[in-house]
């Protein structure tokens, strides 16, 4: 891997580090409980405050930090369920007869024009709005981006001459899909899933926008966002800080994204760029 | 009389209304060298894929290919499996698409060992060791290198490791050289030589090169269109050809020969 590739994947390590530092932290200990009201309203950045108070007089910074948590575990959990569904649901449709393969491409170009916000009501509309139905919205709604990205990447491999000479040696399905058609889905997939993550964030904060994300107290950085409009050009900082995490951790996660394919690709380590 | 290794019969392979290949014979015994020869697309490796039924699917093969007599036009994976290796090895034309670029190349030579020979750890290091000293890459950093990192020639050589690694009765070797600069291409040639007669392995060596051909086998079948135009010894084809698209192979074979020979220096042959 070159210095720039490596110092990219640093970066985002660094980035990402400070969300998952705010949000192991906010597990053991908090500046202020989240209902705790004694700030006074909107109050600005202060020794006491550090990031000030929202129109509640809750303390900025605590909410903040229980955000990165979800945010965090939103980012994990849909990329985790799109992953394990998309990749099977891409790996079956490219080695499956032609006539199934279309199916499932149909049936994944009609999930892909479907919604992400739209899966998400009809998934609450069966239960009631929580952190846990949001991440399976956002993860069911994400696995056909990924099936289609698996799906490519799988036929790629399959119609390869290597996959054929694997073939011609003897080896079974399971052995070419492990040894041979996954790790070279792999560094396509990796920057995908992460990219993913990043959507994932921005949808949970469409989500909460909405009040179809996670219920407070447990504030999310959309919430905090939406909260946050009303009095965005009397203190600004109540959108300007959610905003910034946002960025952090999404440009986190896109930099580590980049710097994994070098790692994880050997035919781009050591070529100069 | 035993059954040939390889008997091929009537085998037709088409694509929708088009005939690719059209009722094509061919047999090769235990031990035998047999060539195929013709121009791009003329069937000649499609004739090949069919033996270990790896065409692709939107192909129709019919007709019957024998191997080691068991049926494989129509026979599905289970069946194939077993033959695809122990059986018949494959060579591809191109190394380089042909080896998984993910994957380093002791682990790729030590995947059909392992499969097919049940070995494991330590001496299944070893016999990856000799499989690579048996096609002179002896050094140990050509296990841990990947694909990327070898030359043309190295690849081809790590592709006939792969190919021979279940210790394969035939060895089907479809344009094993033309992707390679000349000088490559006599070396291998060489290896795929020795490795042959050593094992005592039989031979279906497909090419458009009627030189190489003529090199490397004993027996020939010409094919134009998808079809037989000629068969018979290498020797009397090139003495008397009888098909004039024979005639023409070897006419500019002649050509060739006459110009390497008039512009060669004393390098010669070695």
């Amino acid at each position: 891997m070159s210095a720039r590739r490596s110092a990219t994947l640093v970066a985002g390590l660094v980035l990402v580090g400070i969300v998952v530092l705010m949000a192991l932290v906010s597990l053991v200990w908090l500046p202020y409980s989240l209902d705790d009201t004694t700030g006074g309203r909107l109050s600005a950045p202060s020794a006491e405050h550090l990031l000030g108070t929202d129109k509640l007089g809750r303390d900025l910074l605590s909410q903040l930090m229980v955000g990165a948590r979800i945010a965090l575990m939103v980012g994990a959990g849909s990329v985790a369920i799109a992953a394990v569904l998309g990749i099977a649901i891409g790996l079956i449709a490219a080695l499956a007869a032609p006539w199934f393969d279309d199916a499932i491409s149909a049936f994944i170009d009609v999930a892909i024009a479907f919604p992400v916000l739209l899966t998400a009501m009809l998934i609450v509309a069966l239960q009631p709005p929580s952190l846990g139905s949001a991440i399976l919205a956002i993860g069911l709604a994400m696995s056909a981006i990924v099936a289609r990205v698996s799906r490519i990447l799988a036929k790629r491999a399959v119609g390869s001459q290597y996959v054929i000479a694997a073939r011609t040696s003897g080896t079974r399905t399971l052995g070419i899909i492990r040894r041979h058609l996954l790790p070279n889905m792999a560094p396509t997939l990796a920057v995908t899933l992460a990219l993913q993550f990043g959507a994932a964030v921005l949808a949970e904060a469409s989500l909460s926008y909405l009040g179809l994300g996670a219920p407070p107290p447990n504030a999310s950085w959309g919430r905090l966002l939406q909260e946050a409009q009303g009095t965005v050009l009397t203190a600004p900082i109540g959108a300007i800080a959610p905003g910034i995490a946002l960025v952090v951790l999404v440009l986190g996660v896109n930099f580590v994204a980049d710097g994994l394919r070098d790692a994880v690709d050997p035919t781009r380590r050591g070529r100069r760029s | 009389m035993t059954e040939p290794l390889l008997s091929m019969n009537a085998l037709s392979v088409r694509s929708g209304e088009t005939v690719l290949v059209n009722a094509t014979d061919l047999e090769v015994a235990a031990g035998e060298r047999v060539g195929l020869i013709g121009e791009s697309g003329s069937g000649k490796s499609l004739t090949s894929l069919a033996v270990t039924g790896l065409l692709p699917e939107s192909l129709r093969a019919s007709g019957s290919v024998r191997l080691a007599g068991v049926e494989t036009v129509g026979a599905d994976e289970q069946v194939l499996r077993p033959l695809r290796g122990p059986v018949a090895g494959v060579v591809f034309q191109e190394p380089l698409t042909a080896l998984d670029p993910l994957m380093r190349v002791g682990r790729q030579i030590a995947e059909p060992i392992r499969r097919h020979l049940g070995l494991r750890g330590s001496v299944l290091d070893r016999a990856v060791s000799d499989a690579l000293a048996e096609v002179r890459l002896d050094e140990q950093r050509f296990a841990r290198a990947y694909p990327h990192e070898l030359s043309g020639g190295q690849r081809q050589r790590v592709a006939i490791a792969i190919a021979l690694a279940a210790r394969p009765r035939l060895l089907i070797a479809d344009e094993p050289t033309t992707a390679l600069d000349v000088t490559v291409q006599s070396e291998v040639l060489d290896l795929l030589d020795r490795l042959v007669a050593e094992r005592d392995m039989g031979l279906l060596f497909v090419s458009h090169d009627l030189a190489v051909v003529a090199r490397m086998t004993d027996r020939v079948l010409v094919l134009q269109h998808g079809a037989v135009v000629e068969e018979g010894a290498v020797r009397e084809m090139l003495r008397a050809p009888q098909h004039p698209y024979t005639a023409q192979l070897v006419a500019h074979a002649r050509v060739l020969d006459a110009a390497l020979d008039g512009a060669s220096g004393p390098e010669g042959a070695r």
